[in-house]
């Protein structure tokens, strides 16, 4: 009893900054209420089933290409969102042009637009008679109803984090260490693949882990340019949704768990890859 | 190599930070550019380096024009104030940077960054990351990575800015051992005077985009050539005194002034220096407020003496600061003693003192009105 009112003693002591107490507790209500009960309901909902239900459930070859589709677009809509949102970062930090401002802050309209209105804007331009469709069907390249759709709808909205964590890091770059390298005779390239990148690759991965994550979540656009057709286009999330049109809800939690799992295990991975390579930027 | 600047100007804006700087820097010298913050120095520096354009005006080395010559053609070395290092690599990697970019042969690298790293004496510390040495060190390992490339010129912005008085003092005794080794051309940006003194084979004062002065740090010290660098060069007491007939007065103390033999006064700076100051203790009002203590009197420049009152009595260092009041003026004028003339003489404030000057320096100042 004693060493407990001690130890509490010396934690108040010690921390500079007020409030502990309440904000721990605020913090614990919060994340306690949105993200642990729900997550412990969805777990418990399919623990109701036994494991070869489960596994019948959550593991059939539908289900599996779903998934594939699911990781397989999103990582690659992740990817090319860090390329391009490294793009832009660079632009919006670097280059000061007319309409800065206004590119600035069209960066997170696609946070804002429900993502189903993207998703049917989409559709209707890659479509065969659409504004871009009719130049690019006939090439072979189909933008509606296709992975290729899925890709590039994931892209839009995941676009604005992978800008918004580079271009803080891009800000705050030593402009004097870029300066030195040219000094010691580094010519552009060498300057960025040696000197600035290293200083700004674990801001890009940790865009790549944001945009990740939103991508594998992303419903309302998707369903609407992908075409959802099962063991082709048809992503995890949407396969959910449709078991439980079937009132299938052990199943659809199933497949849900199935797909939590995957994702954190992806951002485990990344956001450890991140951290390594934040320590060796040090 | 030679460095010549011919008539370089740049404006930031509507900010001159140039206006037409000329300013040739001999083989060898270790030149510093001395001047307050936003005096065009760094610029220069920069200029110099290639990190930055001239509006007009020209660069030559060795008598080659070098100013469309971008900063990786150039063969100078840079350090930066805040080191620049490049923090995810480590010691040695810093320093081969160049070498590496330059595509040098494995072994050439390795030997060169290791003959580097004893130079800086930071021998044993190539593996670690730039975070895990002291300022000094970084600082050491910035000037190693800028001499690797051999450059023929060697430029500093205010290298020891960012460091602490001592490892200052250190480093810069260290760089004029390092600078007399190899004998690189070097000019270096600083803002404190005693850095340049103590560095510098020559000293170039700045101010406001110009060049003020230029000379040996005995030059400038002993020879200001202009108010400011007078007042720059700090530590100064400056009264308003008039000029008449080859004379300066101060305070009634007539001062031997042949540059202005002009028979109609003029109003003129007077600048005193602590240190070229005498002070003796009278304890007396004469009824005329002059001197009456004959010790005093006796100054062998023939000057005069000012009678003045003791405010405070202050130890910095090796000397002792005494502030006074002469009579009748508003100002305060401060007297250096080094410390065991300042004992011997044990004054108290509110003691009365006789003041002599054993030099003076008088400017007008509008010149363009003398005749």
């Amino acid at each position: 009893m004693s060493t407990e009112i001690t130890t509490t003693r010396a934690m108040r002591r010690r921390s500079v900054l007020p409030g502990f107490g309440i904000s721990i507790a605020i913090t614990s209500l919060v994340m306690t209420a949105l993200v642990i009960i729900p997550l412990s309901v969805l777990a418990l909902r399919a623990a109701s089933l036994g494991p070869t239900e489960f596994l019948a459930a959550a593991w059939t070859p539908r289900a599996r290409a779903a998934y594939a589709v699911s990781l397989g677009a999103s990582v690659v809509a992740a990817a090319v969102s860090s390329v391009c949102g490294l793009l832009v970062a660079w632009v919006l930090v670097r280059i000061d042009f007319p309409g800065r401002r206004l590119l600035d802050s069209l960066v997170d309209v696609p946070l804002a637009l429900p993502t189903a209105v993207a998703g049917l804007v989409y559709s209707t331009l890659y479509v065969e008679r659409g504004w871009l469709g009719r130049f690019l069907v006939p090439l072979g390249i189909q933008g509606a109803y296709s992975w290729l759709g899925i890709v590039l709808v994931l892209v839009f909205v995941s676009l604005p984090f992978a800008i918004r964590v580079v271009q803080p890091v891009l800000e705050s770059l030593d402009r004097d260490s870029e300066e030195a390298a040219r000094m010691l005779g580094a010519n552009r390239a060498q300057t960025f693949l040696k000197v600035i990148f290293p200083a700004i690759f674990p801001a890009v991965l940790t865009g790549f882990a944001l945009a990740l994550a939103r991508a594998l979540g992303e419903y309302g656009s998707v369903v609407f340019i992908s075409g959802n057709m099962p063991f082709k286009t048809e992503i995890a999330p949407v396969l959910i949704v449709s078991r439980l049109e079937e009132f299938a809800y052990a199943e659809a939690t199933a497949i849900a768990v199935v797909l939590l799992a995957m994702s954190i295990s992806l951002l485990v991975v990344v956001n450890a890859l991140q951290q390594r390579v934040a320590r060796n930027a040090q | 190599m030679s460095i010549h600047v011919r008539g370089i100007s740049k404006a930031f804006g509507s900010f001159k930070a140039l206006d037409n700087v000329s300013l040739d820097v001999p083989q060898g010298t270790l030149l510093a550019l001395l001047g307050p913050s936003g005096s065009g120095k760094t610029t220069l520096l920069r200029i110099i380096a290639g990190l930055e354009w001239p509006d007009s005006g020209r660069i030559e080395e060795d008598g080659a024009d070098i100013t469309d010559r971008h900063a990786r053609q150039r063969e100078v070395g840079f350090v930066f104030q805040h080191y620049a290092l490049f923090r995810h690599m480590s010691v040695f990697e810093n320093i081969a940077f160049g070498l590496r970019v330059r595509k040098a042969p494995k072994q050439e690298i390795e030997a060169k960054v290791n003959e580097l790293l004893h130079l800086v004496r930071l021998d044993g510390l190539g593996g670690r990351k730039p975070a895990q040495l002291s300022g000094g060190q970084r600082q050491r390992v910035a000037l190693a990575r800028a001499l690797a490339i051999r450059p023929k010129i060697l430029l500093l912005d205010e290298p020891f800015g960012a460091l602490d008085a001592k490892v200052r003092v250190e480093l810069r005794q260290w760089l004029r051992r390092l600078h007399d080794e190899i004998g690189m051309t070097s000019v270096f940006v600083t803002h404190d005077q005693e850095e340049a003194f103590e560095l510098a084979d020559e000293v170039v004062v700045m101010n406001h985009g110009k060049i003020e002065q230029r000379g040996t740090p005995d030059e400038v010290f002993e020879h200001p050539a202009t108010p400011f660098v007078m007042d720059f060069l700090g530590n100064v007491n400056l009264f308003h005194g008039r000029v008449e007939k080859g004379q300066a007065f101060w305070h009634g103390i007539p001062i031997d002034y042949p540059d202005y033999p002009h028979a109609q006064a003029r109003p003129a700076r007077v600048y005193l220096r602590p240190h070229e100051l005498d002070i003796a203790r009278t304890n007396a009002h004469a009824p005329n407020g002059l001197v009456t203590d004959d010790s005093a009197r006796n100054d062998p420049a023939g000057n005069g003496s000012l009678p003045a009152s003791v405010l405070r009595i202050a130890r910095s260092g090796a000397i002792v600061r005494i502030s006074c009041r002469p009579d009748g003026a508003e100002s305060e004028l401060h007297v250096d003693l080094p410390a065991d003339t300042a004992r011997d003489l044990a004054l108290q404030p509110g003691e009365r003192v006789a003041i002599t000057p054993r030099k003076v320096r008088v400017f007008l100042p509008d010149p363009e009105y003398v005749i």
